[in-house]
C-alpha cells in the first residue's frame, strides 16, 4: 500500500485543525468514541457546530490554549493509500517545526483564509516548502463559505500566490489551487454544490490521484552503510553483509560500485532483504547487500556507482535553520550528522541570514537565532560525500548536534 | 518473494527496519521491551527482518504485572525458545514486595501504573540505553507526539515541551550517560497497518487475539474477564459466558473484551477495518482522565 506523508502548516484561526479533523470525518476515519468526545467538548465550549480541531491539538498545553505548538501525526486511510499528515503551526516562532514536518513529507498543504487572502505567513510557508524542495503544493483557500464562495475572490487569491510562485527557488513544485469551507466540507472530500464555478478534483481526490512516482525526487543510488551484518554462525561462516537504504535511485546485482572515503572498485553481488535474494533494490527500500571483493567497510561510509561519484569534501556552504535558543555564531563547533555519518564541524562563515517570507537578506547577522534561516558554511575534520540538496535530497541534508547538550539544534541542505 | 526487486515491500516496514539498525549502531545496550502483545510480536519480525541472517542483537524484556492472560505468558515462552533469543522477566510483584509500590484497590484496581517503577529499576539494573516498544502515533492524542527516538532524562521522564527535532530520516541518538532513548520503529503504523502485517506475514499471534469463549462480566458498557483473582468484581455484576476477542492486550484488569466471531486473522482484519471503536475504547486506563496518557508518559511509562 502507498504511504503519502503531508505537511501541513497555517496559522490559529486558519482553519487548519478543522480541515484535518474534516477528512478524518468524511473519510470516516473518526471512530465513534473519539466523534463522541468531539461531540462532548464542543457542546461543553458552547459551539453550535463539531469541532473537528479538537480531534488533533493533542498535548494538555495545547488544549488550554487552542494552540499547536509541536508536530503532531494524524494518520488515516482510504482503499488505496495510507496518509501521514505530520501538523505543525505557522507562527514565525515555529519556523523551525515548520520545516521538521516539511522534512519528512512528499506534498504539503497551504491553507490561506479566503476572507484575508495571502498574508506574511502564507509567503513563509511556501517559502519553507520551497527550500525543503516539496514536490507537491496543495493550496487550499479555506472560508470559501464566508466569502459567499465568490470565484472572484478565488481569484484574486490565486493570482496573488501566483506572484509569489515567481520568486520561488525551486520551480518544478506542482501548485494547485482548491476553494474548501472546511467547517461545512466544501471540496474536501465531497465536491461543493457551492463552487460550480470550480471545475477541479476536491482535496482529497487530488492526494488520491497523486502518483508516487511524482512525489519523489530522485537522483543517483547512494547507499550510507548502516551496520555491518556478521552473523558468524556455521552457516554463514564468511558472510559479511552491509545493511542500509538505498536512497536517490536502484542499485542492482552486477553493478559496479565504488566504496567510500576509500574508493575501493568493486561489483554488487547479492542483495537481500530478509530471507530471500532480489536482483535490484528499488529507492527507499532496506537491504542488505554484499560485494565480490573484500572490502574493509564500517558504518558511515558509502557504496556508490562507479563514475557517479558525489562531491568529497573537508567544507560546504548550505541554507541551514537554526532550532536551538543558544544562538550559532562563527568559530563553534558542532557534530555534522550526514545520513549516519557524523563528523565535528566548525562555522567558517555566516554569509547572511534570509528572511523566509522573500523580502530579502540580511547580511549584516553575526548569530543566528532560534528559527533563523541563513547561509552558512563549515569546516569539518573529515571529509564527507556529500550532493547538493538540489539533486539530492538525502544525501544533501544534515542536522548539526551540540555536543555538549547532544540537542539537535539545526538542519542544513548543502547548496 | 517472487518479485525481482523491493519496490513492493511496504514502506513502513523499510522505515523500521531502518530504525532498528540505527539503534544496533548507535547504542550499547538496547533492549526491546516485550509485552506479548501484538505490537511487541511484530516488532519481533521487523528485528529478525533488519539483522537476518545474524541473530537480533539484544535481549527481550518484558515486565510481567502478574496479572497477564495465562496464553500471553505460554506465547512468549514458545515464541523466545523458537528464535533462541534471550528473555530477561522483571516482576511487578517484586517492587511490591520491596514496598516501592503500593497495590491499588478498589473497583478499577489495576497494575498499570505500577509497572512504571518496575520497568525505570531494571532499564537501571543492566543499565540499557535504548528501549524499543511498540508504541504507535494513533493511539492516543498524546503519543501522536512522541518521537522516534524519544529520550528519557535519568529518573526516566518524558519532557514533551523540549523534544529533539527529528528531520528527514535522520536519528540522534547521542545521549549523556543515565539517560535512555525509548525508540518506537512502528511509531507511524495504525492498527490496521499491523493487523494486515501480521496477516501478510502470517506472524503467529496468542490465542486470546481470536474468538473464544470466556466467563465474562459487564462494568461500564464494557466486557470484562471473570477472573476474581485479578479483576476486582461486584457480587451483583454477574458473570456470563459470551464469545469474544480481545482487540488490544494489557493486563486483564484493564483490557475490555470485544463481542466478536472472527476466529482467524482475515476475519480479524475484516473486523477492524469495518471497527468505529478505537482500540483504546477498550483500555479502561486511558479513560481515567482526558490527559491520562500525557501525564503516564511524563512518569516515565511507555
Amino acid at each position: 500500500m502507498d504511504v503519502l506523508k503531508i505537511a501541513t502548516a497555517g496559522s490559529v484561526d486558519d482553519g487548519k485543525s478543522t480541515l484535518i479533523g474534516r477528512l478524518l470525518y468524511d473519510t470516516k476515519s473518526l471512530t465513534s468514541d473519539k466523534l463522541e468526545a468531539i461531540e462532548k467538548k464542543s457542546k461543553q465550549l458552547g459551539y453550535d457546530y463539531l469541532d473537528f480541531s479538537l480531534a488533533t491539538d493533542g498535548l494538555v498545553a495545547e488544549r488550554e490554549q487552542g494552540i499547536t505548538i509541536d508536530v503532531a501525526h494524524i494518520y488515516f486511510s482510504t482503499a488505496n493509500k495510507s496518509y501521514i499528515i505530520a501538523d505543525t503551526p505557522g507562527h514565525v516562532e515555529y519556523t523551525r517545526n515548520m520545516v521538521t514536518g516539511a522534512s519528512t513529507s512528499q506534498a504539503a498543504i497551504v491553507l490561506i483564509d479566503a476572507r484575508k487572502g495571502v498574508i506574511e505567513q502564507t509567503n513563509r510557508h511556501f517559502f519553507i516548502n520551497n527550500l525543503l524542495r516539496i514536490k507537491t503544493v496543495i493550496v487550499a483557500i479555506n472560508k470559501m463559505d464566508l466569502v459567499d464562495f465568490s470565484e472572484e475572490k478565488y481569484n484574486q487569491i490565486k493570482s496573488d500566490f501566483e506572484a509569489l510562485m515567481s520568486k520561488r527557488d525551486y520551480q518544478d513544485q506542482n501548485i494547485t489551487f482548491i476553494p474548501v469551507s472546511a467547517l461545512k466540507g466544501d471540496n474536501v472530500v465531497n465536491k461543493s454544490e457551492n463552487t460550480p464555478w470550480y471545475t477541479g478534483k476536491t482535496l482529497l481526490d487530488y492526494l488520491e490521484n497523486t502518483d508516487q512516482k511524482d512525489v519523489y525526487n530522485t537522483g543517483t543510488p547512494r547507499f550510507p552503510v548502516q551496520y555491518v551484518i556478521r552473523p558468524k554462525t556455521e552457516e554463514f561462516h564468511d558472510f559479511r553483509g552491509y545493511a542500509g537504504k538505498v536512497y536517490g535511485g536502484e542499485l542492482s546485482v552486477g553493478d559496479s560500485v565504488f566504496v567510500l572515503p576509500s574508493q575501493t572498485k568493486s561489483k554488487i553481488k547479492d542483495i537481500h532483504f530478509y530471507d530471500k535474494k532480489v536482483q535490484t533494490a528499488s529507492r527507499r527500500s532496506s537491504v542488505l547487500i554484499t560485494l565480490e571483493d573484500d572490502v574493509n567497510i564500517s558504518r558511515g561510509d558509502m557504496i556508490v556507482k562507479e563514475n557517479d561519484l558525489p562531491t568529497i569534501d573537508k567544507q560546504f556552504t548550505a541554507t541551514i535553520s537554526w532550532m536551538d535558543s543558544e544562538n550559532l555564531t562563527t568559530g563553534k563547533k558542532y557534530v555534522v550528522q550526514h545520513g549516519v555519518n557524523k563528523v565535528l564541524a566548525k562555522v567558517s562563515t555566516i554569509h547572511h541570514k534570509i528572511n523566509p517570507d522573500y523580502s530579502g537578506v540580511d547580511e549584516t547577522a553575526e548569530t543566528l537565532k532560534m528559527n533563523d534561516i541563513a547561509k552558512v558554511s563549515f569546516k569539518l575534520n573529515k571529509p564527507i560525500f556529500y550532493d547538493a540538496f538540489k539533486t539530492h535530497r538525502t544525501n544533501g541534508s544534515f542536522i548539526l548536534i551540540d555536543s555538549q547538550s547532544n540537542h539537535t539544534v539545526g538542519a542544513g541542505f548543502i547548496q | 518473494m517472487t518479485d525481482t526487486d523491493t519496490s513492493k515491500i511496504n514502506p513502513l516496514e523499510n522505515e523500521a527496519i531502518y530504525i532498528f539498525r540505527e539503534v544496533a549502531a548507535q547504542f550499547e545496550k538496547p533492549v526491546l521491551l516485550f509485552s506479548g502483545g501484538k505490537d511487541s510480536i511484530t516488532l519481533v519480525r521487523l528485528a529478525q527482518k533488519a539483522f537476518y541472517p545474524a541473530k537480533i542483537p539484544f535481549p527481550l524484556m518484558h515486565i510481567d504485572t502478574g496479572h497477564n492472560f495465562p496464553e500471553t505468558i505460554e506465547f512468549r515462552d514458545r515464541l523466545v525458545k523458537e528464535l533462541g533469543l534471550e528473555l530477561i522477566v522483571r516482576n511487578v510483584q517484586d517492587s511490591i514486595d520491596e514496598g516501592k509500590v503500593k497495590e491499588e484497590s478498589g473497583r478499577y484496581a489495576s497494575r498499570n501504573q505500577l509497572q512504571t517503577t518496575t520497568l525505570l529499576d531494571a532499564i537501571e539494573e543492566f543499565k540499557f540505553d535504548a528501549c524499543i516498544g511498540g508504541a504507535r502515533r494513533d493511539e492516543e492524542k498524546a503519543r501522536a507526539k512522541e518521537r522516534i527516538f524519544s529520550v528519557r532524562d535519568d529518573f526516566g521522564q518524558w519532557d514533551e515541551k523540549n523534544q529533539r527535532p527529528e528531520l528527514f530520516d535522520m536519528l540522534n541518538g547521542q545521549i549523556e550517560l543515565g539517560q535512555n532513548v525509548r525508540v518506537f520503529p512502528i511509531s507511524n503504523w495504525t492498527e490496521l497497518d499491523v493487523w494486515s502485517y501480521i496477516q501478510k506475514e502470517q506472524i503467529e499471534i496468542p490465542s486470546i487475539y481470536f474468538a473464544h469463549t470466556r466467563a465474562t462480566f459487564l462494568r461500564d458498557g464494557l466486557i470484562w474477564s471473570a477472573d476474581d483473582d485479578v479483576v476486582y468484581r461486584d457480587e451483583n455484576e454477574e458473570v456470563e459466558e459470551r464469545v469474544v476477542r480481545f482487540r488490544t492486550v494489557g493486563d486483564m484488569s484493564c483490557t475490555a473484551a470485544v463481542l466478536s466471531d472472527a476466529s482467524d486473522i482475515s476475519s480479524v482484519v475484516q473486523e477492524i477495518r469495518d471497527s468505529s471503536i478505537s482500540e483504546r475504547g477498550a483500555r479502561i486506563d486511558d479513560k481515567r482522565s482526558e490527559a491520562a496518557m500525557e501525564k503516564r508518559k511524563q512518569q516515565g511509562y511507555f
